[in-house]
C-alpha cells in the first residue's frame, strides 16, 4: 500500500504549485464552475441590489397591482402594486445575510464544540455528543417553530435558531475529523514536546480541519437558506414589508391562480440559489477533500 | 529443465500513460519471458514500475494506460490482438491476480467457499454443487484446517494470512496458465509469510503454473524464484538466474540494492551500510545515457552519453551496464568494513529501568466502560522489565500484535501503563506524558513510524524541528535558527529544505525531519517505532546509518522496534523477543542470533527472508496467528504454536527463566543444555565461501 502511495505521490503534482491543480480539477467540472457563478451573482447582487433596483421595494402602486411582467415591471407587480424585481432583488440581501450569519454562527460554535469534545474524549465528549443527538433527533423545523414562537419572530432570533440547528451537525463533522488527526504522530510528537492542549487544538490539528470546514460550511449555507425561507414562508421570520423570498412565497399563496408571477420569481430565486450553492458545496468537496472523505 | 514451455512471452513493451503534462513511458522496453513450474522475480524499490509492468502484460491498464508498443504472447495467443470481451475471458481462467492487500480483494459479504465457487462456476461452467466441492478441495490444497468450515465463514473472520491462501485457492482454481503475484506477502507477518512462501513454491511446482512474483524484498526473491529481474525507473537492469543475480551480478543497482540490506550475521559495529545516493529519476526527468548513471559510483563519461542496452553478458544473464566486464573483476564487493568498532564488554551507565510494566486495556469504551469494567479485558503488555544503558541500543521484536509498540508508548507515557515502575536516570516517572515535567521530556523522544503521519501537513520542516528547541531548550529565537540549521545539517538535508511543506519531502525525507526533530531535545533515550518500515531499501539503508551516526556523537540510547529482524540485528546491542505481552529471551545481539534460542526466536529467525540464495535456513514454521490478547493460553504463553512443545508442563506451568553467561536469559522449559543440542550450530548455515563479509 505505502509502494502504490509513493507512485502516486511521484507520478502526481509538482510541489510548488499546491493550488493549481485545485483550480484544474475546478474546470474539470463545469458546474462546479456554475454554482460558483450563481453565488457570486446573488452575493452582487445583494451588495448593489438596492442601487440597481428601478423601484423601491416598499413603493405602493395599488392602480398597477398584480401586473404581468412587462418591460415597466420586468417581474410585474404584486397585490399591493409593488415591483417584484426590485422586492426580489432587495431580499437577497436578507437571504444571504441571514443564513449567512446563522452558518456563521454554528460553525464557529460548531467548530469550537466539535474540537473540545472530540479532543478532550470521555464523559465530556459523551454528554456533549448525546446533547447533539437529542437536537438532532428533533425536526429542524418543528424545533424552530417552537424556538421562534416564544422569542417571537425577527431577524435576529432567526439567525440565532439557524445557527443552534446546524450547531450539532458541524460538531459531529469537526469530531470525526479530530478523532482521526489526534491519534495522528505528529499530534503525539507535540505532546511529547510539552506543548499545551492550547496550541495542539488551534496549532496542530485546526489547520488540518479546515478544508472539512470549508465544506461543512457550504453545506449548512445551502440548508440554512432553505430553512430561513421556510420559515420566512410561516410566518415565523422576518416580517412583512421586508422583501423576504419566503416571506413572499408566503403571501402570494393567496394570488397564485390569478398572478402566478408573484409567487414564482421569489420561488425561484430561492431554488436558484440553494442549487447553485449545491453546485459551489460539491465542487468544494472535490477541490478540497479529493480523497473522497464525505462528510455526514 | 531441459524443456521449458514458454508461457508469457513479452517482447519490447513500452507503457505510456497519457498525463496532463503529456504521455509518459512508465516502463520502457522491456523483455520477459516466463516458463511453465517457474516463478520470476521481478524486484524494484516504489516508482520503478513494477505494478505498471504486471497489470500492462495482462492488459489491466486503467484507461490512461497504454502499450505504445510490444508483443504479449500468452502460450502462443497474442494477447494484442484480442478485444476486450476475449481478455475478460483469459482473466481469472488463463490468468490469475493476487495483491497485496487480501482484505480488500475479498468481499466481506460473501462467503468464503462462495467467492472460489463463483469461479469455478464462471470459468469451468461448474454446476452450483461441483462448484462448492471444489472450493472446499482448493482450501485444502492451501493447507486451509478445516476447509469446510473455513469455506462457510466471511472475511473478518479469519486472519490475513488466511486470506492470503484464499486468494491463492481462487487464483489457483482454475488452474491459470499464468499467475501475477503482486507484493502478496508484505503486509503479513514475517512468521506468516515464510509459511505462505513455502506454499506458493509448493503450488507452482504441482500446478506447473507459470509466476510472475512482484516484490521489494530481495530476501523473498531469493528464497522463491527461479528467474529474477531487477527493474530501475521503468527498465530491466539486470535478469539472470538466482545465483547469476545474487552472487554474480553484473550491475552496479544490484550491488546497491544488496549492499543496502543488513545482513543477520554482522552489525553495526562491523559494517555500514552501502545506502545508494540519490533518488530514482522520475520517468518525465529520465537522464540522457544510462538512467542509473547520476547514482552510480562506477559512473564514467561514456555513460552519461548513451543509454546502454540489455545485453547478454553471460549465458541467460542479462544486463544494462556497459561496464560489466570490469564488475565481473571486481568481484561482489557489497559493503564497507567499519575500522575499530569492537565492543567493550563494560556496560554503560543505567538510563532507563522499566519494571514490571503491565498496560491492559478495557474493550469498551465511552460511557459503556463504567459498567463493563473488569470484561474483556485487553492484556497488551503484561510483566515486562527492561534495563536501557548509555549509548547502547535495545532491539525489541516480535509478531505484529505482541506488544512491542504498547511497551514503547508505555515509556515513553503516550499510554498509561497499568501499573509498574518507569525510572530514568534513577527518578521514577509518572505514567503520563502530560503529568511529566519538560526536564524529563527532554530526556526521551520518538520517532514513529509512517513519516506521512509524523509531521503537520501544514507546518514547515524546519518549525517542527524548531518548536521542542523552543519549549524543552529555552533557546532565543536566534539560538533556535542555528540550531535547526544544524540539525537538518547532523540529518544530511540541505538548508532549503527547513521552508519546505512536508507534502514537498519524500519519505526518507519526512523521516529525517522527523529524527532531527526528536534529537533537538538532545535526549538520553530515543524510541524508535518502525521508524524504517515503510521506506525502499536504499533509503532504509542510508537511514539506519544515520542514527548509528548519531548514536555515535551524541550518545543516545536507542529502544530500536522493528518487525524486520535482520534490520534490528544490524542496529541493536541488545535484543528482547516479545510474544503477546511478555518477554521470552533477551540478552545481546550476538547471543539471540545464535543458539541456544527460545523456540518463538528460532522460528522468527528461520522465517527471515534472507537475500542469499546460498544460506540455507531451517525450516521452522509457526502454525497459525498469535491468539488475542484477550485470551491468552496458559501456562507458557507460547505453547499453543511451539514447534518444541514438550508435554503438558507447557500447558499449565509458566517457564522459569533460565540464565546462560551472564546476560543472556531465556523463558522456557526445555534446559538450555537441551535447546542447544536440538538446535545445533543454528539456523543460518551457509555453504562454504557464501558471501559472508567480515
Amino acid at each position: 500500500m505505502e509502494d502504490g502511495k509513493n507512485m502516486i505521490r511521484q507520478a502526481g503534482v509538482s510541489p510548488f504549485s499546491k493550488l493549481q491543480p485545485v483550480f484544474r480539477r475546478l474546470l474539470r467540472y463545469p458546474m462546479t464552475l456554475i454554482g460558483f457563478a450563481i453565488v457570486f451573482f446573488f452575493i452582487f447582487i445583494a451588495v448593489f441590489g438596492p442601487t440597481m433596483a428601478p423601484y423601491q421595494y416598499t413603493e405602493q402602486n395599488l392602480p398597477n397591482k398584480l401586473q404581468p411582467p412587462s418591460e415597466e415591471y420586468v417581474f410585474g407587480t404584486d397585490q399591493f402594486g409593488r415591483d417584484i424585481f426590485s422586492r426580489v432583488i432587495v431580499g437577497s440581501r436578507d437571504v444571504l445575510m441571514v443564513a449567512g450569519s446563522g452558518t456563521a454562527m454554528a460553525v464557529f460554535f460548531g467548530m469550537l464544540l466539535g474540537l473540545i469534545s472530540g479532543y478532550r474524549g470521555g464523559w465530556f465528549d459523551e454528554v456533549i455528543m448525546r446533547l447533539m443527538d437529542v437536537i438532532l433527533s428533533i425536526p429542524p423545523l418543528l424545533l424552530a417553530m417552537v424556538i421562534l414562537f416564544s422569542l417571537g419572530p425577527s431577524r435576529l432570533n432567526v439567525i440565532i435558531v439557524v445557527g443552534f440547528l446546524y450547531i450539532p451537525m458541524v460538531a459531529r463533522v469537526v469530531r470525526s475529523v479530530v478523532l482521526d488527526l489526534k491519534t495522528r504522530q505528529f499530534v503525539e510528537a507535540a505532546r511529547l514536546r510539552g506543548e499545551g492542549s492550547f496550541y495542539i487544538l488551534f496549532r496542530e490539528i485546526l489547520p488540518n480541519i479546515m478544508p472539512h470546514l470549508a465544506v461543512e460550511a457550504s453545506m449548512r449555507f445551502s440548508y440554512s437558506i432553505f430553512l430561513v425561507a421556510s420559515l420566512g414562508f410561516l410566518g415565523l421570520g422576518v416580517q412583512p414589508p421586508s422583501p423576504d423570498w419566503g416571506l413572499m412565497v408566503g403571501e402570494a399563496r393567496t394570488w397564485f391562480y390569478q398572478a402566478r408571477w408573484v409567487l414564482f420569481f421569489p420561488a425561484g430565486a430561492i431554488a436558484l440559489l440553494v442549487v447553485g450553492v449545491g453546485f459551489m458545496s460539491d465542487g468544494l468537496r472535490r477541490m478540497l477533500l479529493p480523497g473522497g472523505v464525505s462528510n455526514e | 529443465m531441459n524443456e521449458r514451455t514458454l508461457v508469457l512471452d513479452v517482447e519490447d513493451m513500452t507503457v505510456t500513460y497519457r498525463t496532463e503534462k503529456g504521455p509518459l513511458d512508465t516502463v520502457r522496453n522491456v523483455n520477459l519471458k516466463i516458463y511453465a513450474g517457474e516463478i520470476y522475480g521481478l524486484v524494484g524499490e516504489s516508482g520503478s514500475g513494477k505494478t505498471t509492468l504486471a497489470h500492462a502484460v495482462v492488459r489491466y491498464l486503467p484507461a490512461n494506460g497504454f502499450l505504445r508498443s510490444g508483443k504479449i504472447c500468452l502460450s502462443g495467443t497474442d494477447l494484442m490482438s484480442l478485444s476486450k470481451m476475449e481478455m475478460r475471458e483469459i482473466w481469472g481462467s488463463r490468468i490469475s491476480m493476487v495483491h497485496q492487500d487480501p482484505s480488500s480483494s475479498i468481499n466481506p459479504a460473501i462467503q468464503i467457499g462462495e467467492q472460489i465457487a463463483e469461479v469455478a462456476r464462471i470459468h469451468l461452467g461448474f454446476s452450483r454443487k461441483e462448484a462448492r466441492v471444489r472450493a472446499v478441495e482448493m482450501l485444502n490444497k492451501v493447507h486451509m484446517p478445516d476447509p469446510e468450515a473455513v469455506a462457510k465463514r466471511y472475511a473478518h473472520q479469519l486472519s490475513g494470512g488466511m486470506l492470503q491462501r484464499v486468494l491463492i485457492a481462487t487464483a489457483l482454481t482454475t488452474n491459470p496458465e499464468l499467475l501475477i503475484m503482486d507484493e502478496p506477502t508484505t503486509a503479513l507477518d514475517v512468521t506468516t509469510e515464510a509459511v505462505i512462501l513455502d506454499l506458493i513454491k509448493d503450488l507452482m511446482e504441482e500446478y506447473n503454473t507459470a509466476v510472475l512474483y512482484i516484490t521489494h524484498n530481495l530476501g523473498v526473491v531469493a528464497r522463491i524464484s527461479n528467474q529474477v529481474g531487477v527493474l530501475y525507473a521503468g527498465e530491466i537492469m539486470e535478469e539472470g538466474s538466482i545465483t547469476q543475480v545474487f552472487k554474480n551480478n553484473l550491475h552496479p543497482y544490484t550491488r546497491g540494492l544488496l549492499g543496502c540490506v543488513p545482513r543477520v550475521d554482522t552489525n553495526k559495529r562491523d559494517i555500514s551500510l552501502k545506502a545508494i545516493p540519490g533518488y530514482i529519476p522520475r520517468p518525465d526527468n529520465l537522464p540522457r545515457g544510462c538512467i542509473f548513471a547520476p547514482r552510480c559510483d562506477l559512473v564514467e563519461e561514456a555513460c552519461t552519453v548513451e543509454r546502454p542496452p540489455l545485453v547478454e553478458a553471460e549465458e541467460g544473464h542479462l544486463t544494462a551496464c556497459r561496464r560489466f566486464e570490469e564488475l565481473k573483476k571486481i568481484g561482489n564487493v557489497v559493503a564497507d568494513t567499519r575500522a575499530g568498532g569492537s565492543k567493550d564488554d563494560k556496560l554503560g551507565d543505567l538510563v532507563l529501568e522499566a519494571r514490571n510494566i503491565k498496560k491492559y486495556f478495557t474493550a469498551a469504551a465511552g460511557l459503556s466502560a463504567l459498567w463493563q469494567r473488569g470484561r474483556s479485558v485487553i492484556k497488551a503488555v503484561d510483566d515486562i522489565s527492561i534495563r536501557m544503558r548509555r549509548s547502547f541500543t535495545m532491539g525489541i521484536v516480535g509478531e505484529s500484535g505482541c506488544g512491542k509498540t504498547t511497551l514503547a508508548r508505555c515509556l515513553i507515557g503516550l499510554e498509561e501503563a497499568t501499573s509498574g515502575e518507569i525510572e530514568l536516570e534513577g527518578e521514577l516517572l509518572p505514567y503520563s506524558v502530560a503529568k511529566r515535567p519538560p526536564e524529563i521530556l527532554k530526556k526521551m523522544q520518538m520517532v514513529f513510524q509512517n513519516p506521512d503521519a509524523s509531521l503537520n501537513p501544514q507546518h514547515p520542516a524546519g518549525s517542527s524541528v524548531a518548536r521542542p528547541l523552543i519549549l524543552l531548550r529555552n533557546l532565543s529565537r536566534k539560538e533556535v535558527g542555528d540550531k535547526v540549521k544544524e540539525l537538518f545539517q547532523a540529518v544530511n538535508l540541505p538548508e532549503e529544505f527547513i521552508e519546505r511543506l512536508p507534502h514537498e519531502l519524500s519519505g526518507g525525507e519526512k523521516q529525517r525531519v522527523a529524527i532531527a526533530r526528536a534529537f533537538a531535545a538532545d535526549p538520553a533515550l530515543m524510541i524508535c517505532d518502525e521508524p524504517i518500515s515503510s521506506l525502499d531499501v536504499s533509503v532504509q539503508a542510508s537511514l539506519m546509518n544515520l542514527l548509528v551516526d548519531l548514536q555515535e556523537s551524541r550518545g543516545a540510547s536507542y529502544l530500536f522496534i522493528s518487525h524486520d529482524l535482520a534490520a534490528v540485528r544490524h542496529l541493536s546491542d541488545w535484543i528482547a523477543v516479545v510474544y503477546l505481552g511478555r518477554l521470552w529471551e533477551i540478552g545481546s545481539a550476538e547471543d539471540v542470533f545464535v543458539p541456544p534460542y527460545h523456540p518463538y526466536t528460532e522460528a522468527l529467525l528461520s522465517a527471515i527472508p534472507i537475500p542469499d540464495p546460498d544460506v540455507k535456513q531451517e525450516t521452522i514454521r509457526l502454525r497459525g496467528s498469535v491468539p488475542s490478547a484477550m485470551d491468552i493460553p496458559s501456562g507458557c504463553r507460547f505453547h499453543t504454536r511451539c514447534p518444541r512443545k514438550i508435554g503438558a508442563i507447557c500447558e499449565q506451568q509458566e517457564p522459569p527463566w533460565q540464565q546462560r553467561g551472564n546476560y543472556h536469559q531465556i523463558r522456557c522449559h526445555i534446559p538450555i543444555e537441551e535447546l542447544l543440542e536440538i538446535q545445533g550450530e543454528g539456523l543460518l548455515k551457509k555453504s562454504a565461501g557464501g558471501g559472508v563479509i567480515s
